[in-house]
């Protein structure tokens, strides 16, 4: 994650933003939601579908494609059948390409792996007449250690173990340190091939810093977006990655979860205990860290302790944000960006990209504190 | 039969006789004889495979196909048996990847067009609106029309504009500041055939984001304009080549009945050239169909129709192939999945990503073969019945 | 250009013509259009150049070389992306000319005529699998069939500095990558030599067979010779596909940064392309501009290439 801090007060008046939040949630929760037949209580932006019309679109990260995808078709349905038309696209084009769009008004959103720093929000000023943008966590999903191992299953991994498998130094799969840890495993003398993303990506970030906040004697490297250590197998993009991993034998790499697919993935220690990837798991570490400070009060950027040993968190999560600005000039674009964000944050919305993308739901508070800053967006 | 073939000074009517003194069959013989060594051999080393008795007996073959004719033709007729080996060799080296991906491709799109529901070829006749998860639904019909208008837009462009290059170069490019001009021309175009294809995109993109007021700006035309740029180079040197290949004879006959310059480019160069010309043009329709990178950057990407090219974004084949392959395998939490638009129910299929990408690809496949066969037909209908 | 004397007297009108006119209008549109195509691609290219060059300026200025200002040098970035490009090319036009020059031969003189078009036909349909198709079925389907293949490769030439190190599975390298490469141009030199051997002068070869060539000695000594510089012009073609090339690359290669020789050993190298299109999307200010900067080389390599390519075409004489 960004470690640049802004220089602004932090204003994080948390029981004052709730409140607000509350009231403003609850009133829009209430009205007319009766045309969305299948809504089932879209807690938020129920409202003001039938208005809706024309073009919205959006680039950015690629770990949101699928839930995406859900999002922009589910909310078209539902602003459909209030009678409203509007057509969402989202380019996964990546989220340094989705940032720069949305910076240069390209796209009216964004979606990133990386919330926007201190420079990027200072310009962000220039398209978003004259407020600043800010981010919200909408995606947030566990990135798996996924292996290929003829024989085995499951395995237990400690983030030294996985650091040392990834720094090259674990180079057997019946290395002393992986069979300690897995005393009833039937460990072959297979080469250990650590596969990495070959592309830049948010994953290998979150990725190198859990392993550097964990166990920074075997991971030296730091976390880092382009792979540090020369040659080796790699795949382009998570698929890439994925199936490198399934055609090798002895083969580990470390991908979203949801597409882990049939190859076996292995569970992480977390204080004594080891945690296999849950969308629950990764929800609790979420929400047991807190907010980074030094950011605006609608700028919504979560510090994530990676370190953490609190029983069931699985710390290995990639948090995506949305990005938007403070305020659209177009009124028509400004509705729309609202009421498609409440729709990504609220319960539906969550529960759409766990179905169909195999994310994990953000927390209630984080919706609130999330719902209050999309109604701080002015239009017009 | 068995002549020898000392052939020195004989006259080519019994050449052509010789040529019949060993036939065909001698080649099977020496060929199954390759094969048997080979089995045998690879059977010793304990390396058995069928693709290595094939290899290895296809080497063996060559030579002893060719020691066997060296004996009984002769070193003149044993390099001609050696190089028709070799000839046939390359083709079968080639079909073997070739035909596998072919395979590949309609083996497992057909299966997914054949199997979509509710009716076989709905891949074709449906759009992706509210297909979401691991929906076992959708189609293909919004890209396929993205992917023909934007083809037919790129070759509105680029084919006029890269016959009539070619036409310069060949034909008018011949004195003074115009053969300054044809030389840069034919520099240009060697430095065009190298554009990465994504850095065409990056230059659609920029091009139109200058023109246009609006930074948000993704339409058709942007698309056919960065396939342009990719298409233009190939169409001129592909035809560059062909007009080359028309004989000066032709033209001269042209000029000498008083036939003006124009009209004998029209009538006689480009029509003896047109099969070579029509081959040309489905390459770089080719070349360009298939590309995703710039229409990645250009032209965006939709789930329903867009017919107008001028407005809005498009689906197109390859960039959904594309976002299909990366979306990877889907999520299934239940056995259904609802169509939020239509409201109705799909099976969940984990691999339904990956089969739409095959199906998409067998489609793209499909409709190239099509467009191949109307330009075969042109060159048949439009090609003086000359020689051959 | 043989053509120029001719031509140079050819537009002098004939008098008697009832549509003198006519014709002087037809000629000058005529001649008008097609030098205006030329300029055209002349301005699209000077575009496009001073697209790449303004661009990549920030990277050149801001590289170690010059201002120091960024943490990369240039050439150290871009070296070894050239080396890996113009290596997977190299190796995947060795594999594919011989094979597209023989197919090419094959369907226009050695196979029976009626099966020859069908042939044609289908070796024009595989130029238009887009390069995602060959990238799905290169990683999933070719990789692990070349295996036992680079097994051997290494085992018995290891001593071959191509052949030689370690390779690992999956055998995700430069040498399965210059394979799929020249599957992805075959088809193109291919369509366009067979063209040009179709396009030998029927006397020739008739004369060649009346004076008691052999068919080979008719290839080798018409057919070939009459299509040099076809068969130049479609490799350059197919090279100028294989150096741009991106999709395929990309899904096949597990990329590396190295001047390694060793095409069988994973993570050694990797294409302009291919890193432009893995890279982009997470770029942004001036590691963008290295990016396209590295386009703008792979732009002059092209050009360099192709004029080499001219020199020998032109070197090696007229042809018939």
């Amino acid at each position: 994650m960004n470690v640049r801090k802004n220089k602004l007060a932090s204003l994080a008046a948390l029981g004052f933003a709730a409140g607000i939040a509350l009231t403003a949630c609850g009133g829009s929760a209430e009205e007319g939601t009766s045309g969305a037949s299948d809504a089932g209580g879209a807690a938020a932006g129920g409202s003001g579908y039938a208005e809706l019309s024309g073009n919205l679109a959006g680039a950015g990260a690629s770990s949101m494609g699928n839930a995406q995808t859900a999002w922009t078709e589910t909310f078209k349905g539902l602003v459909q059948a209030e009678g409203g038309d509007i057509t969402v696209t989202y380019d996964p084009t990546g989220s340094g390409t989705g940032r720069e769009q949305f910076l240069s008004g390209q796209v009216k959103f964004a979606g990133t792996d990386a919330a926007l720093d201190e420079e990027e929000l200072a310009a962000s000023a220039e398209v978003c007449s004259g407020e600043q943008a800010f981010d919200l966590p909408v995606y947030i999903s566990p990135i798996a250690v996924v292996f290929n191992l003829e024989g085995v299953d499951s395995l237990n991994l400690s983030p030294e173990v996985i650091a040392g498998i990834f720094a090259e130094e674990i180079t057997t799969w019946n290395d002393p340190a992986i069979a300690e840890l897995n005393p009833d495993a039937d460990l072959p003398d297979t080469a250990v091939v650590p596969v990495h993303r070959s592309d830049d990506s948010g994953t290998t970030e979150n990725f190198t810093q859990y392993l550097s906040d964990n166990a920074p004697d075997a991971w030296t490297h730091g976390p880092i977006e382009t792979w540090p250590i020369d040659g080796g197998q790699s795949g382009d993009g998570t698929s890439g990655l994925i199936s490198a991993v399934e055609s090798g034998n002895g083969t580990i790499g470390y991908a979203d979860a949801s597409q882990a697919g049939n190859l076996g993935t292995a569970s992480v220690q977390v204080g004594e205990e080891f945690v296999d990837y849950s969308a629950e798991a990764a929800a609790k570490a979420v929400d047991v860290s807190p907010r980074e400070e030094g950011r605006a009060e609608n700028d919504i950027v979560m510090e994530l302790d990676r370190t953490t040993t609190e029983a069931g968190t699985y710390p290995i999560v990639l948090i995506s944000y949305l990005a938007l600005c403070g305020a659209y000039e177009d009124e028509a674009t400004g509705n729309a960006v609202k009421s498609y964000a409440s729709f990504m944050i609220s319960e539906q919305g969550q529960q759409v990209a766990a179905e169909n993308a195999g994310s994990a739901p953000i927390s209630d508070e984080l919706r609130t504190e999330a719902q209050t800053a999309i109604d701080g967006i002015t239009v017009g | 039969m068995s002549t020898p073939t000392a052939v020195q000074n004989e006259t080519s009517m019994r050449r052509s006789h010789d040529e019949r003194r060993l036939p065909w069959y001698h080649l099977v013989f020496t060929g199954l004889a390759g094969l048997v060594v080979a089995i045998a051999g690879l059977a010793i080393l304990d390396a058995f495979s069928i693709a290595a008795a094939i290899v290895v007996g296809f080497l063996l073959h060559l030579l002893f196909g060719w020691s066997y004719s060296l004996l009984r033709e002769g070193p003149r007729w044993a390099t001609e048996r050696l190089m028709t080996l070799l000839v046939i060799g390359a083709f079968a080296v080639a079909m073997f990847p070739l035909t596998s991906l072919l395979w590949e491709v309609a083996s497992r799109g057909m299966t997914r067009v054949l199997a979509a529901k509710p009716d076989p070829f709905a891949f074709w006749t449906s759009d992706m609106s509210g297909i979401i998860g691991g929906a076992d639904a959708g189609g293909v019909f919004h890209a396929a029309v993205g992917t023909l208008l934007i083809t037919l837009w790129a070759s509105i462009i680029s084919i006029p504009i890269g016959l009539f290059t070619a036409i310069f170069l060949v034909e008018y490019a011949d004195q003074g500041w115009k053969k300054t001009l044809g030389t840069g021309v034919t520099f240009l175009v060697d430095v065009m055939t190298g554009i990465p294809s994504i850095v065409a995109g990056l230059f659609g993109l920029s091009l139109f984001i200058t023109l246009m007021p609006d930074d948000s700006v993704r339409m058709g035309i942007m698309g056919a304009v960065a396939l342009s740029l990719l298409m233009i180079p190939t169409v001129v040197r592909n035809s560059e080549e062909m007009l080359r290949l028309v004989p000066m004879d032709l033209r001269e006959a042209a000029y000498a009945l008083g036939v003006p310059k124009w009209l004998t480019i029209v009538k006689v160069v480009l029509r003896t050239a047109i099969a070579g010309l029509s081959t040309g043009i489905t390459l770089a329709i080719a070349r360009v169909i298939g590309e995703t990178a710039p229409l990645l950057l250009t032209v965006g990407m939709v789930t329903s129709v867009n017919w107008n090219m001028f407005d809005g974004r498009m689906a197109t084949l390859p960039t959904f192939i594309n976002q299909q392959y990366r979306a990877g395998s889907a999520n299934c939490m239940s056995d259904t999945v609802t169509n939020p638009i239509s409201q109705e129910v799909y099976a969940c299929s984990i691999a339904t990503n990956i089969d739409r990408a095959w199906a998409a690809a067998f489609t793209l496949i499909v409709i190239v073969m099509v467009l191949n066969i109307i330009a075969r037909l042109i060159s048949h209908y439009f090609s003086p019945k000359l020689s051959r | 250009m043989s053509t120029a004397d001719i031509e140079s007297e050819s537009p002098a009108p004939p008098p008697a013509s009832m549509s003198t006119s006519g014709r002087r209008l037809g000629d000058s549109v005529f001649s008008y259009l097609s030098i205006g195509s030329g300029l055209l691609i002349f301005l699209t290219l000077a575009a496009v150049a001073v697209f790449l060059s303004t661009e990549s300026l920030p990277a050149i200025i801001a590289s170690q070389e010059f201002a120091g200002t960024a943490d990369f040098s240039l050439i150290e970035y871009t070296l070894p992306l050239v080396f890996g490009t113009v290596l997977a090319s190299a190796i995947a036009l060795l594999i594919a000319i011989p094979i597209s020059i023989g197919i090419a031969l094959f369907i226009s003189h050695f196979a029976p005529r009626r099966l020859s078009s069908t042939l044609g036909y289908l070796i024009d349909l595989l130029a238009a699998v887009p390069s995602v198709v060959y990238g799905l079925w290169g990683g999933i389907w070719l990789v692990p069939k070349l295996e036992p293949l680079y097994g051997l490769l290494n085992t018995y030439l290891g001593w071959i500095p191509l052949f030689a190190g370690e390779p690992t599975a999956p055998m995700r390298n430069l040498a399965s990558a210059s394979v799929v490469l020249a599957v992805m141009v075959l088809p193109i030199i291919t369509a366009v030599s067979r063209e040009v051997f179709l396009q030998t002068p029927r006397l020739q070869e008739e004369a060649a067979l009346a004076l008691g060539a052999t068919r080979w000695e008719t290839i080798r000594t018409v057919v070939l010779p009459f299509g040099r510089s076809g068969i130049v012009a479609a490799s350059m073609l197919g090279l100028g596909r294989a150096l741009g090339e991106t999709m395929a690359v990309l899904m096949i290669l597990a990329p590396g940064a190295t001047f390694s020789l060793h095409i069988l050993e994973v993570g050694r190298h990797n294409s302009i392309a291919a890193n432009i299109a893995s890279k982009s999307a997470e770029a942004s200010g001036v590691d963008m501009s290295l990016l396209i900067f590295t386009g703008l080389v792979l732009f002059v390599l092209t050009f360099l290439i192709n004029a080499i390519a001219r020199w020998i075409v032109a070197r090696s004489g007229p042809k018939s």
